[in-house]
């Protein structure tokens, strides 16, 4: 079990620890300190081995968390729990930054003595957190005996991430598909690799206890229904999706996926993330980029770039960002694109090249003169793959919402009173081509 | 030293570095690199030229980023033009760029060792010198292939100024440590040497130094070099003279200068009496000085005269020619015996342990053998401690062995663990060297098994029980002495093997005793047997079978013990077996039999001891052996140690109850006694190599006999040695190859073969041997060849002597060499006719030899008709009337004669026997040959 857990700034200087174990001394903080802080990069690992104990640590923007332990943990419980921590953090002052830990450190002592008992993991959940853990930000309500008895039993409760009697004049929800999308592709075209990891994240604000039902064109679904109708397999075939792996909120009733691969739940007030999955097969690559590079002699050398937008015509993706790698010696380059605005970035050894809107099935080409400077060294340029970012409002693994009902036996609304807003946001994660 | 002006500090640099330590995060930082470094590429890449201020400031930071942990490959062009600018910052960074970013790359050195030889040239001494710095920081072999024979010309011309002499002298000497080969002696050695006579301080240091280290390896190169550095020395340390009085570091007159100058001194034997007188008067000065109050508080005043004062003494005792110096030396020593800083204390006892070999110092340290031990008890330092140990050890003699050893016994109990160990072995060796009373040392041996008996290596005991089975009169004592010890509740294990081995040989001479009855003595042994490891149990066994001989009252309980499931069924198989034959052994052999197997151990041969042999392994080979060199030649006629063992081949005889025992039937053909597969536990003891006087190797007669018949093959074989022959023969000529294999992996010293051959043969046979080589690496083979000629007949064999040495001990090994006489047989095919017609002419009764023998190995016609091949006759088929017969001819060739051979072998095979028949025109020829033919079958 986790033994303690320290947060640090970019220095290595401690924000806050908390140990909750004996087994873990002051000299922990040090080591951690020492042996990974100030090793400037030379640790990637996110789990380091020191003196017998066990450092997880996470990074966000110059912050880093770091679990400690001297016992053989679960790695990856630690690691969403720290996650966890993160969302639970952000939630309570927004953005986790330096000056933001440092107003709030009560409250995130409070928060961890909630989260974290000897160690153990415990609700983590930031709609149950937010009913007692009340803090600046967070308006205290007036909260009777009744309310208080209440959030007792519903944080021991079976349904400990939604409390009862909450009641909205406008039943709403929001579903947002978010997708990034990750390929490697040789200069010549081909896909080295491809994936899309995709997470559905839910906004609701829905009255009582409501029973919800998620429907998307999982394929085994779209199978299992269409043999009764083999016309309407043919039909839906091709939009039925794989999914290769997912996981759920803690919400959804997992048996009951198990055994019909339906998804119902009820769902906590509030955002929260439904679900998360990974599909490898029929992606959709929103972009296709042609590398052309050109060596001239020792001391030049010749990039041009053609980026193709395959998707319809009507859509619009946005933040284009192209990025051509330059070579260590470059003492001078030259661009010229046909679209957008393109620069030399001296410190980043590349080329970045950005267009902030473009339709489907268009392309746009940049063309460089880089001028190198001759080196001793033999070493011939690694050229690393030129990389992209984007923004699609199409779901690239073709993934699509075909239901979400909404069931409330207690109060008399039904399916159709309830508003919901369904989107899609496709991004580029590590979106490579070589050239 | 031209500095850097103000106006001159580039401010560039100055933000870049400032930006860089801003920054927040690495990443960051390598951003902010990158852009400069983009930056500075595009300036060099620039069409304009940069002036040489840019130039310069680039190149600083790109000499910066390097030094971030960046990768830098450009720039070097720019570093190296900068070298060739006229002003001083600019040409200074340029060669810092090289000096730390230079790799052999091949065009580059051309360009700069071209920048380095103009500045070389250049009368700017500001512009040598910076040459000559970047040479020694570089100190690669190229930089010394390039200027090895151009510096020297620097240092010793006339017209060099002071400070570009003392670079020229360093960076020589640089270049000399780096590589030694490239820099070429010649005449300006002795011109260096003068400048020992230099007035410049620092160019008299620096060429101190470069002298000294020059002198270690070409001593008589630098022979003047004493007389000058004694008259130097006297200059600055006599207060009479004024030689360098402005360079007193707090009232001490050149120092560094002293310090050199006396450690260039101990490069030589002391030097001819003229120059002797002035370095005594010189020495007696530093010590006189030390004796004077201090000038001053400061500790850099004492720093400085305890420097001089420590390598004045390292120079006494180097020469260690004059009583009186080292006296004095160990008197001041001594009064740093009790001073208050660690340092000196340490300093002190380490070189009074140099003192303490000195026959003329010896007594005077001893003096202070309380303040040691003292030092011992009180001293804080765990390696002030470690050398008061060292001094004791190098001080003790009969005197005072007793009181030293004593209080390191006493010490050990407190002592720190780390060197616990090298105490015990050095309490060992002082005990068994000084003992006059052997009952003293086997008290004080127990006594360090008892409080220390982690620390007592194999060596420690094995060593005991050498000495106490080699002298009589101490056994009764260990006897007692040990059961008493045994008889603690708890005992070290090695008390145990000691107990358990003195017992087992000596049990008996306490036996009367009724407090040590024999049956008291089983038990306080087997009491122990249960918390003992597998070797102890193996030894305690052989310790009860040893009982069953010495005490036949005790036999029933021993047998009992042996036959329990825990010793019979043993898991370790050693111990099995150990039980099982013991039992065997007790219950098949009579009392005779027993007696004789179980016979008390002969005296060991007497060798160099291996606890010393350890010792010196642990200190490293040079420091404790010339001390102990010392001493031992001191100590010889003191005591001689045990009486030398009488040579026998003890290894052979003592411990195997082995052939005939087995042949009593049901034990496994195995070694019962303490079998040499056992590992290390008796081997030490036992294992002895053949012994000093080198009576023939064992079973080397038996291999004899079998090279009759065949020309190569394994002549010898020990657990070192192994000896391989080759050998061919034509008429009256050989050539014979010895190969020599070293089984262990260590080298042979030493190795000397030699052929001892009586008179007679010496003229008979024998040419020249070649020499070999007097070291055989360990795993290595030698060979070596011998020519052979046979004058005349003969009939002995020559010995072939073998001595190296081995480790510490010298091996013997003599084998006869295989050269017979019917090595020198000539076959001759003849038909039956002409055999019998030859058979009748020797008929003279000289002339035929009959022999009538019982076959010793199975009788087998082709064993036997190649037998009678190898012997070198032919053989001839169908001459015989008897096809069961052999018969062959062949002709022995000597220088002088040849002399024709009938034979003929008629084996009985009923009876199994064989008659041989030999006619030969010469009598001796055919009795000779009788002989060993007949030896074959």
């Amino acid at each position: 079990m986790i033994g303690g857990l320290f947060i640090y700034n970019h220095k290595g200087e401690v924000l806050i620890s908390r140990v909750y174990r004996d087994d873990i001394g002051r000299n922990a903080v040090d080591a951690f300190r020492v042996n990974v802080i100030h090793a400037r990069q030379q640790v990637r690992s996110p789990v380091t081995n020191i003196a017998r104990t066990s450092f997880f640590h996470v990074k966000r923007s110059n912050i880093w968390l770091a679990a400690v332990t001297k016992q053989n943990v679960n790695a990856a419980m630690v690691f969403e729990f720290l996650y966890k921590m993160c969302d639970v953090m952000a939630a309570y002052f927004g953005k986790i930054s330096e000056e933001n830990i440092k107003n709030n450190f009560v409250l995130i002592y409070e928060l961890l003595d909630e989260i974290l008992d000897f160690g153990y993991p415990q609700n983590s959940e930031t709609g149950a957190l937010k009913t007692f853990i009340t803090q600046q930000g967070i308006k205290s309500q007036h909260q009777t005996k009744e309310e208080q008895s209440q959030i007792t039993s519903q944080v021991t409760g079976q349904i400990g991430w939604r409390r009862e009697g909450i009641k909205y004049r406008r039943n709403e929800l929001f579903l947002d598909v978010l997708e990034s999308v990750n390929l490697l592709m040789s200069p010549q075209g081909q896909v080295l690799s491809a994936h899309v990891s995709g997470r559905v994240v839910m906004k609701s604000y829905l009255s009582g206890m409501p029973e919800c039902k998620f429907g998307m064109n999982d394929k085994i679904v779209i199978e299992k229904q269409g043999k009764g109708t083999a016309d309407e397999t043919s039909k839906s075939g091709k939009q039925s999706i794989a999914i290769h792996d997912c996981t759920f909120h803690q919400c959804v009733r997992l048996s009951k996926f198990d055994s019909e691969r339906s998804i119902s739940f009820i769902p906590p007030d509030g955002e929260f993330e439904l679900m998360r999955y990974r599909t490898t097969k029929d992606i959709i690559l929103p972009f296709r980029v042609i590398p052309l590079v050109r060596e001239v002699g020792h001391t030049k050398l010749e990039v041009k770039v053609v980026i193709k937008s395959n998707f319809k015509p009507s859509l619009l993706a946005q933040k284009i960002e192209v990025r051509i790698p330059t070579p260590l010696n470059t003492s001078g380059v030259q661009v010229i694109c046909m679209k957008g605005k393109a620069k030399y970035k001296t410190s980043e050894n590349a080329i970045v090249w950005k267009i902030k809107r473009m339709a489907g099935m268009k392309e746009s080409q940049i063309s460089a003169e880089i001028e190198l400077l001759p080196t001793n060294d033999k070493k011939k340029w690694a050229r690393p793959p030129i990389s992209m970012n984007f923004e699609v409002p199409f779901a690239p693994s073709g993934l699509k919402v075909r239901y979400l009902k909404v069931f409330e036996p207690k109060l008399n609304y039904s399916d159709h009173d309830v508003i919901k807003w369904v989107r899609y946001i496709g991004r580029s994660g590590i979106y490579e081509t070589r050239c | 030293m031209p500095a850097v002006s103000k106006g001159d500090g580039m401010r560039g640099l100055a933000v870049f570095i400032s930006d860089i330590r801003n920054c927040k995060s690495k990443e960051a930082e390598i951003k902010r690199i990158n852009k400069e470094l983009a930056n500075i590429r595009s300036k060099f890449k620039g069409d304009r030229a940069l002036d040489g201020y840019s130039k310069k400031k680039y190149v600083c930071k790109l000499l910066f980023i390097f030094l971030l942990g960046h990768d830098i490959d450009f720039g070097h062009m720019e570093a190296v033009n900068l070298l060739s600018s006229n002003r001083y910052t600019e040409k200074q960074i340029g060669y810092l760029f090289i000096s730390v970013l230079v790799n052999s790359n091949s065009e580059l050195i051309r360009l700069i060792n071209n920048a380095i030889k103009n500045d070389l040239a250049s009368r700017n001494p500001t512009f040598m010198g910076l040459a000559l710095h970047c040479i020694a920081n570089v100190g690669s072999r190229e930089m010394a292939e390039a200027f090895a024979g151009e510096i020297p010309r620097i240092l010793v011309a006339g017209d060099t100024m002071d400070s570009v002499k003392q670079s020229a002298a360093l960076c020589l000497l640089r270049l000399y440590r780096t590589s030694p080969d490239l820099v070429p002696m010649g005449d300006w050695t002795s011109r260096v040497v003068h400048l020992l006579n230099d007035q410049h301080l620092g160019v008299v240091t620096a060429a101190t130094s470069l002298i000294t280290t020059l002198a270690q390896k070409n001593p008589e190169e630098f022979k003047t070099s004493v007389s000058l550095a004694v008259s130097r020395l006297s200059r600055i340390v006599t207060s009479a003279s004024t030689d360098l009085q402005d360079y007193t570091y707090y009232f001490v007159p050149a120092p560094w200068l002293s310090v050199k100058l006396l450690r260039l001194l101990q490069c030589y034997p002391p030097p001819d009496p003229a120059v002797r007188g002035r370095l005594t008067e010189c020495l007696e000065a530093i010590l006189n000085k030390a004796q004077e109050p201090p000038k001053s508080k400061k500790v850099q005043h004492s720093n400085a005269k305890n420097a001089v004062l420590f390598e004045a003494i390292s120079l006494v005792i180097h020469h260690d020619s004059e009583p009186n110096l080292l006296v004095r030396a160990c008197n001041q020593l001594g009064q740093f015996l009790q001073h208050r800083e660690t340092n000196l204390r340490y300093l002190a006892l380490e070189s009074m342990c140099t003192l303490a070999s000195s026959e003329f110092s010896h007594e005077a340290v001893k003096t202070h053998i309380e303040t040691v031990i003292n030092a011992l008890k009180t001293e804080r330092d765990v390696s002030v401690r470690q050398r008061a140990v060292d001094l004791l050890y190098a001080m003790c003699d009969r005197s005072n062995a007793q009181q030293i050893v004593a209080e390191m016994l006493s010490y050990l109990e407190t002592a720190d663990y780390s060197i616990r160990e090298e105490i015990v072995l050095k309490v060992a060796i002082l005990a068994e060297k000084y003992a006059v009373d052997y009952t003293w040392y086997v008290d004080t041996i127990l006594n360090l098994i008892r409080i220390a008996g982690d620390y007592v290596s194999e060596e420690v005991w094995y060593r005991v029980i050498q000495i106490v089975i080699n002298r009589d009169d101490v056994q009764g004592y260990a006897a007692k002495t040990v059961f008493e010890a045994l008889q603690a509740s708890a005992c070290h294990e090695n008390l145990v093997k000691v107990g358990g081995y003195i017992l087992g040989e000596f049990g008996n001479l306490i036996a009367g005793d009724p407090r040590s009855s024999p049956l008291t003595q089983f038990h306080l042994l087997h009491s122990k047997f249960h918390l003992c490891s597998v070797p102890t149990r193996a030894l305690l066994l052989s310790t009860y079978i040893k009982f069953v001989n010495l005490f036949p009252e005790v036999k029933g309980t021993i047998q009992d013990v042996l036959r329990s499931d825990s010793q019979l069924k043993n898991a370790d198989v050693e111990l099995q077996q150990r039980a099982v034959e013991y039992l065997r052994l007790s219950t098949v052999a009579s009392t005779d039999i027993l007696a004789t197997v179980l016979e008390e151990m002969p005296p060991f041969p007497e060798r160099e001891s291996s606890i010393l042999a350890k010792l010196k392994k642990k200190k490293g080979p040079s420091t404790v052996t010339d001390l102990e060199e010392a001493k031992r030649e001191r100590s010889a006629d003191v005591n001689g140690g045990p009486e030398p063992a009488p040579a026998s081949t003890s290894a052979v005889s003592t411990p195997s109850p082995s052939a005939d025992l087995l042949g009593l039937g049901a034990a496994p053909p195995a070694p019962a006694g303490p079998p040499p597969s056992s590992g290390g536990l008796l081997v030490d003891v036992f294992s002895d190599s053949p012994s000093a006087a080198a009576p023939l190797a064992p079973g080397s007669e038996d291999n004899f006999a079998r090279f009759v018949c065949k020309n190569n093959g394994v002549l010898f074989e020990n657990q070192l040695l192994q000896i391989g022959l080759k050998s061919e023969f034509r008429q009256n000529l050989g050539r014979m190859f010895i190969f020599y294999g070293n089984k262990t992996s260590t080298q042979f010293l030493n190795f000397t073969p030699t052929l001892i051959c009586s008179d007679d043969l010496q003229a008979n046979i024998l040419g020249p041997t070649k020499p070999v080589d007097p070291a055989v690496d360990g795993g290595a083979q030698v060979q070596q060849a011998v020519n052979i000629e046979c004058v005349s007949d003969f009939t002995e064999a020559p010995v072939l002597n073998i001595q190296f040495r081995y480790g510490g001990t010298f091996q013997n090994v003599s084998v006869k060499l295989p050269i017979t006489l019917n090595k020198f047989f000539q076959p001759t095919e003849m038909a039956s006719q002409d055999f019998f017609q030859r058979w009748k002419q020797l008929s003279n009764p000289q002339q035929e030899v009959q022999s009538i023998f019982k076959a010793k190995h199975p009788m087998d016609t082709e064993v036997t008709k190649a037998k009678i091949i190898g012997f070198g006759s032919a053989l001839l088929e169908e001459v015989d009337p008897n096809p069961a017969n052999f018969v062959g001819a062949g002709i022995i060739h000597t220088r002088t004669a040849q002399i024709g051979c009938l034979l003929r072998l008629e084996p009985n095979l009923q009876a199994q026997m064989y008659r041989l028949t030999l006619r030969t025109s010469r009598e001796t020829v055919s009795q000779r040959l009788c002989e060993l033919l007949s030896e074959q079958f």
